[in-house]
């Protein structure tokens, strides 16, 4: 205190005093577009007049949110597994509750209440090891499986793994532009060197191993690359990668002494014709031992996307390939600081691991709505690249994959002078504008990143088909009214 | 070309290397092992292993309350909505919850602090708890785990950028678990020694002492303490709390305060105040300037539910572009398990008297507090009578922390084995009587004392195996050093 008793009139935690890495995180899907979205929401709520009577959101790749229905044998067994005394309840089938039994004896004192060790429950590693054999016809061992809250979770650990040094050993990630804006935080949150290399929107957002090249040779100038971060299929441009081109990726991470980071979140989201996914494990083993046995790669999965869509939960996974037993160890210690994921989560991913095969009961119902919700994002997406290629002024690249369309905008050279007035990037511009005209909620391209002098939006085609069709509408007529006012 | 691997290891951030590996785990590990070996059909002088080395009650064989999972199963698989097997409130609180969820789907994200209804509910309860100090639902962040808002709390303060490390104050003993978060965040920890011998209490000169002897080597930003304390047991009294705040409020720390055992108070002459509500009753200049984050969670209490994956941090007087930033950090989690939050709702607004669903609820609850008792006296009685072991009075939380007074002559063959004393008893006891617990040395102690952890959230036929077990190893144990 001081001497007149008074406190300290300087407050201990502040913008200045405060760790500076944190105020360089910024997260576009959740930004102030978003916010001022949740305003406008409140306001209509109260009365508020608008040109429309709600706000469509249209910014996060929420399935359920925008009314697609969770798969019913999924939240059978979990419901079962929460509250065992269902299990002597005749409208369960048989297959849920042994799912549920199996997965009830591998927690503590037979409750999803219990902590489990902070790689995830052992027995679920193994279903997933062997899920992924499945898929990839390639060995998979339990002990390189880390279960995760969401990617995200296992994203960020491995990221605060690689990073360290100073100055010009400072690490340095490679990251697409566009990207999954989660990358940026974390780097940012931990200190490290962004390393943008750009994905060809001439080419389907096609990855190009002599922009990897540019984008490297020109970051080693002043930091040291470590990582490799690929997201396929692809956030927010939608883009599956073909074979060929994982095995130029690949063969490059190697060359240049690279960890792979393969986001592979989106794995069942395929629709385009002539694409298919394929797992960045599988390719770099059918590449044989001199690559397979040098090339250390984790590849992310989750259960917020494909057609589960269960984002609340927080489940997913890593497995990492040829990670160092030493550095493995400090991973085991690190993920332990955070307990362990959610056990919801944990079981809802064994569930996905291990679905109802075809002799089962709930297999017809299973392999219906998994369908259906696949099938249907496929339409919309097809939709949605048609539809904004007919609107002078937007292209949109294919959506190949993944839940996003992400369009080019062209802007009039007065709309950029307003926005810059204004004291905003001309896309947020744009975007707010949209929001407040028409109730749409999306996501600026500047939150993603983009070349410069090009602007972008990322929009979820993730509405029912009807509405999806209005808000494309409305979107349209908003564009030509907007690039009207500013011509 | 070069093994990736080779430089990488080199180049792992030394910050990590510094995390001491959890000797708890290790043991909870073997513990596994030898429960798979007698699976198998491996002899042992025990049939089964007994792991009380978590703070888990359901590991323990604790039961959920049956009212939390029955709406949590209702939110999963509404169809249980349309059938007359559950009672009306738990579909009415079903209900609510979903019409609060995007898309009606507890599969569908909830905003970063947390869905709207249920920050309210927890601003209204902790209003409630506090006597009706205010409490505002935008100084709450919902988290997956009080862990969760514990790191965040931490990233916001730890840097290593500036010429002084970021330290936080933390007791000794501590929970290991947010030593180990601020050692990963490049955090400073500089100790306080909590008095044994007065019940584990606090002591403002000791605070003194470690801050004054910190602030050489680092930045001393933040004191964190738990209360009712882990593993001590300890509940400080109104008095105790004020004078840490006031030491804060003079030495200019910002008050972590862990609460996440508030509602497990055992001692009739104790009861759990929290540091908010002792803060605001101090008044100004206290209550409008010192920085306060507490922490509360439903892995503990009555709940238990430490799977789920669910608490809160309440902030006072954060600076309000703090704030900001703090938003925009949690969100990049995108938001906390949504069924940890619906079970954090139910902690906040239970079953009430003339609900339907009251009288097993308040059954189950009279009957945990009741176990808990006599665990407590059970454990304080048993460790009381046996020689070379002895612990303070346990008034809170779920462990008993004793201490063991060690020979010299084991000390020394520990530490011949390369062992820490406690570690190495903890190993003898899991190995020869098929009991794993917490050794001391995880949560830190007084140099030259020794002591384990035991979860006493257990069933009481449980925790007398536990300790018939104990008593023969301990004095067993004795007997070979003598």
């Amino acid at each position: 205190m001081t001497e007149n008793g008074i406190l300290h009139p300087e407050r201990v935690l502040t913008l200045d005093t405060m760790n500076p890495n944190v105020k360089r995180v910024e997260y576009a899907v959740r930004g102030p577009i978003v916010q001022r979205a949740a305003q406008i929401e409140k306001e209509l709520k109260e009365g508020v007049k608008k040109p429309f009577t709600e706000v469509i959101r249209a910014n996060i790749g929420d399935c359920h949110a925008m009314g697609q229905r969770p798969i019913t044998f999924l939240r059978q067994v979990l419901a079962l597994c929460t509250y065992p005394e269902l299990l002597e309840d005749n409208k369960f089938p048989e297959d849920a509750k042994s799912r549920a039994r199996r997965i009830l004896q591998a927690c503590g004192g037979g409750s999803i209440g219990s902590y489990s060790m902070s790689q995830g429950i052992e027995l679920i590693r193994q279903d997933v090891a062997r899920y992924i054999e499945r898929r990839d016809g390639i060995p998979s061992n339990p002990d390189n499986i880390f279960l995760s809250a969401g990617a995200s979770d296992g994203i960020s650990t491995m990221l605060k793994i690689l990073v360290s040094g100073e100055g010009s050993t400072r690490t340095g990630v490679m990251i697409s532009i566009p990207q999954y804006p989660l990358y940026s935080a974390a780097l940012a949150d931990l200190g490290a060197v962004q390393i943008n290399y750009y994905l060809d929107e001439a080419n389907n957002w096609g990855m190009d191993v002599s922009e990897l090249r540019r984008a490297l040779a020109e970051a080693k100038k002043h930091c040291a690359p470590r990582a490799l971060c690929v997201i396929n299929p692809g956030n927010p441009t939608g883009q599956v990668q073909s074979r060929k081109c994982i095995e130029e990726v690949i063969r490059f991470a190697a060359e240049e002494n690279l960890f792979l980071m393969a986001d592979e979140v989106y794995q069942d989201n395929v629709y385009a014709e002539g694409c298919k996914f394929h797992s960045f494990k599988k390719v770099l083993f059918e590449m044989g031992p001199k690559y397979s046995e040098k090339v250390e790669l984790a590849s992310f999965h989750s259960t917020s996307k494909c057609y589960m869509g269960e984002c609340g939960f927080r489940g997913g996974y890593m497995e990492l390939i040829n990670l160092d037993p030493s550095v493995k160890a400090q991973l085991i210690k690190m993920v332990s600081v955070r307990l362990c994921p959610p056990v919801a989560g944990q079981a809802l991913l064994d569930i996905v691991m291990n679905p109802p095969q075809p002799e089962e009961p709930s297999y017809p119902t299973y392999k219906k709505e998994r369908t259906a919700v696949l099938d249907d994002l496929a339409e919309k997406a097809k939709m949605t690249e048609e539809i904004f290629n007919k609107v002078p002024g937007i292209s949109c690249n294919p959506v190949q994959g993944a839940m996003y369309a992400f369009p080019r905008i062209e802007l009039p050279q007065k709309a950029i002078e307003a926005a810059k007035e204004k004291g905003q990037v001309p896309d947020m511009f744009y975007c707010m504008r949209l929001l407040e005209e028409k109730g749409i909620c999306l996501v600026p391209g500047s939150g993603f990143g983009q070349r410069e002098g090009t602007f972008h939006f990322r929009m979820t085609i993730l509405p029912p088909t009807e509405k999806l069709k209005v808000v494309l509408e409305k979107v349209k007529e908003f564009h030509l009214d907007f690039t009207a006012q500013y011509s | 070309m070069q093994p990736i691997g080779m430089s990488l290891l080199r180049e792992v951030s030394p910050r990590l290397w510094s995390i001491r590996s959890s000797e708890q785990v290790a043991l909870a590990k073997r513990a596994a092992q030898i429960t798979a070996e007698l699976q198998q059909g491996v002899k042992k002088p025990y049939k089964d292993v007994i792991d009380v080395s978590w703070g888990d009650a359901h590991r323990g064989g604790l039961k959920p309350l049956t009212f939390v999972r029955q709406v949590i199963a209702s939110c999963l698989y509404p169809s249980l909505l349309n059938s007359e097997s559950l009672p009306i409130d738990v579909q009415q609180k079903a209900q609510n919850l979903l019409g609060c969820c995007e898309g009606g789907s507890v599969g569908a994200y909830t905003s970063t602090c947390g869905i709207p209804k249920i920050v309210r509910s927890v601003s209204e309860f902790i209003s409630r708890r506090d006597g009706g100090v205010e409490s505002l639902p935008e100084n709450i962040f919902i988290t997956s785990g009080s862990q969760r808002s514990l790191m965040m709390v931490l990233k916001l303060f730890v840097q290593t950028e500036r010429s002084a490390r970021t330290g936080v104050l933390v007791p000794v003993p501590s929970y290991p678990y947010f030593n180990m978060a601020l050692s990963m965040l490049g955090g400073v920890m500089v100790p306080y020694y909590l008095d044994e011998e007065h019940g584990w209490d606090v002591k403002v000169d000791e605070l003194r002492r470690a801050l004054h002897a910190a602030r050489g080597h680092c930045n001393p930003m933040a004191l964190y303490i738990t209360n009712p304390g882990n593993p001590t047991g300890h509940v400080q009294n109104r008095k105790s709390i004020e004078d840490v705040i006031q030491f804060a409020a003079e030495e200019n720390l910002f008050l972590l305060a862990d609460e996440v055992y508030q509602d497990s108070v055992h001692d009739p002459e104790s009861d759990f105040i929290s540091y908010k509500k002792v803060l605001f009753e101090m008044g100004p200049p206290y209550s409008n300037s010192v920085e306060l984050a507490s922490f509360n969670s439903i892995s503990k209490g009555y709940f238990g539910e430490c799977g789920v994956r669910g608490g809160y941090v309440e902030f006072v007087n954060l600076d309000p572009t703090v704030m900001e930033c703090a938003y925009t950090l949690f969100s990049t989690d995108t938001c906390a398990s949504v069924l940890g939050q619906i079970t954090l709702d139910i902690l906040a607004h239970p079953p009430q008297p003339g609900d339907p669903s009251y009288p097993i609820f308040s059954e189950e609850i009279r009957a945990m507090k009741d176990t808990m008792i006599s665990n407590v006296h059970r454990v304080q009685e048993v460790i009381g009578s046996l020689p070379g072991m002895s612990c303070q009075p346990i008034k809170g939380a779920i462990f008993a922390f004793p201490q063991l007074h060690l020979p010299p002559s084991a000390v020394q063959q520990a530490e011949k084995a390369g062992v820490n004393p406690d570690v190495w008893y903890s190993s003898c006891l899991l190995d020869e009587a098929g009991l794993c617990v917490g050794p001391g040395c995880e949560h830190g102690q007084r140099e030259g004392t020794h002591h384990i952890r035991l979860c006493i959230a257990t069933t009481q036929e449980n925790l007398e195996e536990v300790l018939t077990r104990l008593s023969a190893f301990h004095l067993s144990f004795k007997s070979r050093f003598f």
